[in-house]
């Protein structure tokens, strides 16, 4: 694959075109990076119904004060498969299969470098979930310990359904940093002629940047679970204060896997508003080269920063003082890119498309939850947030509204160069404006009843909060719901409904892959094209 | 809230806080405040200041969101395409971009000063005027007063039957417990905060402290309470089922008040001491033990075994049918009074009398169709904690 303009590769590829494999075995197969990009879009879209559907649970035993729906125990289980599936079987899966589709198109290259672990990558992520959610069924239940799953809970404390929860998480760590190197790989070797660095797309660079944080902190993770492993069972103390172990020391090293974690979840959003923005404002991106500094930036602050996860824990005031002044400095490279943005749609000539809807909501939206981060690095008062529902908004802000919304942005900005038709737009309107207005229903009183001193993880809580709580709930049920007129309109999609689209498919829209035609055939750029 | 206002805010602030003080005001003081939009002020200068600093970050991000998103609803409503307007080509001013990198810079600064210097007065536990030892367990607190000798538990006092939805809920619901921390108003008191099992965290919201509650490890944070009252909390980190159901009560005394609690403590202590000699001596009856030790297991053990004694398949054992229920007696007694290193189950030799335990064997060992008969007694739990 390495030589993609030799013409003998080429004649073949015309050949194997005629010869799609048909059925299951296309899709077990495939080293295709767009059929990749596609298992790896639906996988994830499983996933976000999967753990929508216990987001649901758990609003649900939150409508009212009282345990009326499940147990403390399931509801534990509950808000720790809900976290560990959004994180790494939604949102990283999705950008992943955005990567597939998207990187190859946009640097000119016929696929990503290395075919075969593409594969791997994906299908083994389907068997790291079933583990995981086979746990759910068995006697003692799933994980119970929240997606951190702090020591010693995770440890002493946790039924032996543990190890299950472990093993999953290392095979889906193998996928990422599998998927992270391809990326690197492809990026580093196979641009087109003349594609040269400061002409990548934002999103293929955000996303070699996110690459990288990739490699370097998921085995960490994988450090974090396997010590939890032998903590549990095999005698070991790592975080048992009794053998000489430090159950603080646990959060270090999970949350310097965490925070560049987050960094790695909206990374490539940022890289997808970047390209959004500019075509509906038919203006090019404002501060390109800086955009890429600022990305740079971030990642390598998102390494200095992980303390302000644990002011609590009792570290020493310099320590505190250190982590604070530098999650702050974290805003100055958000706060540019944000500022870039508003100044590329500044006397443009803007139209509403609904990628841009989506890329708009996120602007507004990611700020929101990035201003409450920036109020949470205030150590002070951030002994009074800690742990309530006003971090669960804030967190909620930056991963729904921000990532999620960034992937559906996506989504809909090139759903009709993969399918060659144009979505249904009546549907899609629908699916943003129910989407926006529960989501803020959904997660807005939050920041109240966290100010008001309600914890997060709670089954059930004081009267004061009733209110608030039966609001979140019922923008909870809407947002799941709008969800399935999204999942009506990608059915639609996949079925090639709609009308066809032109190459271009949105005025304004720029780069490699909208010279292709549409829908992009099953192989692209065998020949390299030629950049200026 | 938002009455007592002491400290000058600006005005700005002022506006703000009264904005979104509005209806926790309008609600009398008995009602439960439904809307309270803001973070609580709390009852000392630390929790006040916090409350400062608080609305200083949320003025100063509610003025950026405005600039922001005023230029960002500006460009969406005069530059849109439908309104003819035409794309300019600008793509790059160094000047613009040097701008919006120093002045958040300078901004951040603003923020930072009083935030470092705040945290310093927050950190600083030194010289208190009274020392208590605040212990978490699942899923209760232990509280020891190091300088008085007095020291007990506290335990969530919300009957299952509100949580459940069999009785209406109390005012308190989920945030009273049958004994509450006691302290003196305008002393310093320092919290020294540890755990027994897994990490807690002591947060009450009036005196501005969070601190987790480590095992093996022990944190330390202070209050000086500022105003009698009764000021309520919870356990603000994950740590098992009942997290939820570990709430913290403080109840703020004058001097004077407190120091009359802390002789009444000392007596009560004293006299069950004499009380737990003299049962020494006694025996129960049969019905005495299973009618006490239905009321000891309810509040101490059904958490983990369950109502009906059949625990968690998977987390928690069961104790209907159990052999060590059943059979074992010794070891029965030994891992009620000792508990099971390494597991949840605690050691309960500090936290029940002799007598309670010997009631609450006896419960686990004839309920739920465990028919051994066995009657144990005080003078049985006295062997295993001091020899025969």
């Amino acid at each position: 694959m390495n030589t993609p303009t030799s013409e003998h590769h080429h004649e073949s590829h015309d050949h194997h075109e005629h010869h799609i494999p048909k059925g299951i075995k296309r899709w077990l197969y495939t080293t295709n990076h767009k059929d990749i990009g596609t298992l790896y879009l639906w996988f994830a879209f499983i996933m976000f119904l999967t753990g929508g559907a216990m987001a649901m649970v758990i609003r649900a035993e939150l409508f009212q004060p009282g345990l009326q729906i499940v147990e403390p125990n399931f509801f534990n289980q509950m808000t720790t498969v809900h976290g560990l599936i959004m994180v790494f079987g939604a949102v990283m899966p999705a950008f992943t299969g955005l990567a597939n589709w998207l990187i190859p198109m946009m640097i000119g290259a016929p696929d990503m470098a290395l075919p075969r672990m593409n594969n791997w990558s994906f299908w083994i992520l389907p068997f790291a979930f079933i583990i995981l959610l086979s746990s759910l069924f068995m006697e003692g239940g799933g994980p119970a310990f929240g997606w951190t799953f702090y020591a010693p809970l995770s440890t002493t404390y946790s039924n032996d359904t543990t190890a299950l929860f472990v093993f999953s998480v290392h095979i889906m760590g193998a996928s990422s940093i599998m998927g992270a190197i391809n990326v690197i790989v492809t990026i580093f070797n196979m641009r087109a002629p003349g594609m040269t660095w400061m002409k990548m797309p934002l999103f293929v660079w955000t996303w070699l940047i996110t690459a990288f944080l990739l490699i370097a902190v998921m085995p960490v993770l994988a450090g974090a679970v396997t010590m939890v492993l032998t903590d549990k069972f095999f005698g070991t103390s790592f975080f048992d204060a009794a053998g000489g172990g430090d159950p603080v020391m646990f959060q270090h090293i999970f949350w310097f896997f965490g925070h560049p974690e987050v960094y790695i979840m909206i990374l490539p959003a940022f890289g997808i508003i970047s390209q959004i923005v500019p075509t509906f404002s038919r203006k090019p991106l404002f501060g390109y080269a800086s955009m890429v500094y600022a990305t740079t930036s971030i990642a390598l602050l998102s390494f200095i920063v992980w303390a302000h996860h644990m002011f609590t824990t009792g570290m020493p005031v310099f320590a505190e003082m250190f982590f604070m002044l530098a999650t702050m400095l974290i805003s100055v490279p958000t706060g540019v890119k944000v500022f870039n943005w508003v100044a590329t749609m500044w006397r443009g000539s803007l139209s509403f498309e609904v990628p841009m809807l989506f890329a708009l909501a996120f602007i507004v939206l990611f700020t929101i939850g990035g201003l409450s981060g920036l109020m949470l690095a205030i150590t002070p008062v951030d002994f009074q947030y800690h742990d309530t529902y006003f971090v669960v908004a804030h967190f909620h802000y930056v991963l729904v509204t921000g990532a999620i919304f960034s992937i559906m942005a996506a989504v809909y900005y090139w759903l009709p160069k993969w399918t060659g038709k144009m979505f249904d737009i009546t549907l899609a309107k629908w699916h943003f404006w129910c989407s926006l207005v529960s989501v803020n229903v959904l997660f807005f009183p939050m920041h109240f009843v966290g100010l008001a001193g309600m914890p997060r993880r709670i089954p059930d809580y004081a009267l004061q909060f009733a209110d608030f709580n039966k609001w979140i709930s019922i923008g909870g049920f809407a947002f799941g719901l709008s969800q399935l007129i999204f999942l009506a309109l990608l059915i639609k999609a996949c079925r090639k409904k709609g009308e066809p689209v032109s190459a271009q498919v949105w005025e304004g829209a720029e780069g490699l892959e909208w010279e292709i035609p549409s829908p992009a055939p099953y192989h692209t750029f065998e020949t390299p094209p030629v950049v200026k | 809230m938002g009455c007592r206002v002491k400290r000058t805010l600006s005005k700005m602030s002022l506006v703000f806080a009264n904005v979104l003080a509005l209806p926790a005001l309008a609600e009398s003081a008995t009602k439960v405040e439904q809307y309270q939009l803001n973070l609580t002020k709390g009852v000392t200068d630390i929790s006040e200041k916090v409350y400062d600093l608080h609305m200083l970050m949320f003025i100063i991000c509610v003025v950026i969101a405005a600039g922001v998103f005023g230029a960002m609803f500006w460009a969406m409503w005069f530059h849109r395409k439908s309104k003819g307007a035409k794309p300019a080509n600008f793509h790059e001013s160094i000047k613009v971009e040097i701008a919006w990198t120093v002045i958040p810079f300078i901004i951040l600064i603003v923020m930072a000063v009083p935030a470092a210097k705040l945290l310093i007065d927050m950190e600083d536990a030194n010289q208190p005027d009274l020392t208590i030892q605040v212990t978490g367990s699942q899923w209760k607190w232990h509280y020891k007063y190091m300088d008085d000798g007095v020291e007990y538990f506290s335990k969530l006092a919300t009957q299952p039957e509100q949580i459940q939805g069999k009785f209406e809920k109390g005012h308190n619901y989920l945030l009273e417990v049958d004994r509450p921390l006691v302290i003196p108003i305008d002393k310093k008191v320092r919290f020294l905060i540890t755990s027994d099992d897994v990490i807690h965290a002591w947060w009450v919201p009036d005196f501005a402290v969070k601190q987790d509650a480590n095992p093996g490890f022990i944190n330390d944070a202070w209050a000086k309470v500022n105003e009698p009252g009764i000021y309520r909390g919870q356990c603000a980190e994950l740590c098992g089922k009942d997290h939820g159901f570990m709430p913290i009560v403080v109840i703020a005394k004058t001097q004077a008040d407190y120091e009359s609690w802390i002789g009444e403590q000392k007596d009560i202590i004293a006299k069950a001491k004499a009380e737990e000699q003299r049962l020494l001596s006694m025996n129960m009856t049969m019905d005495e033990a299973m009618t006490t030790g239905e009321k000891v297991y309810m509040a101490n053990c059904a958490a983990c075994h369950m109502p009906n004694g059949e625990g968690l398949p998977g987390v928690f054992p069961a104790l209907k049918g159990s052999q060590i229920a059943l059979k074992d007696q010794p070891a029965h007694i030994d891992r009620v009074v000792f508990g099971v290193a390494g597991t949840a189950m605690q050691a309960y030799a500090k936290q029940l009398s002799m007598t309670d335990m010997a009631a609450v064997i006896t419960y686990e060992r004839n309920a739920w169709g465990n028919n051994t008969n066995d009657l144990v007694q005080a003078k049985d739990i006295n062997a295993a904690i001091n020899g025969k």
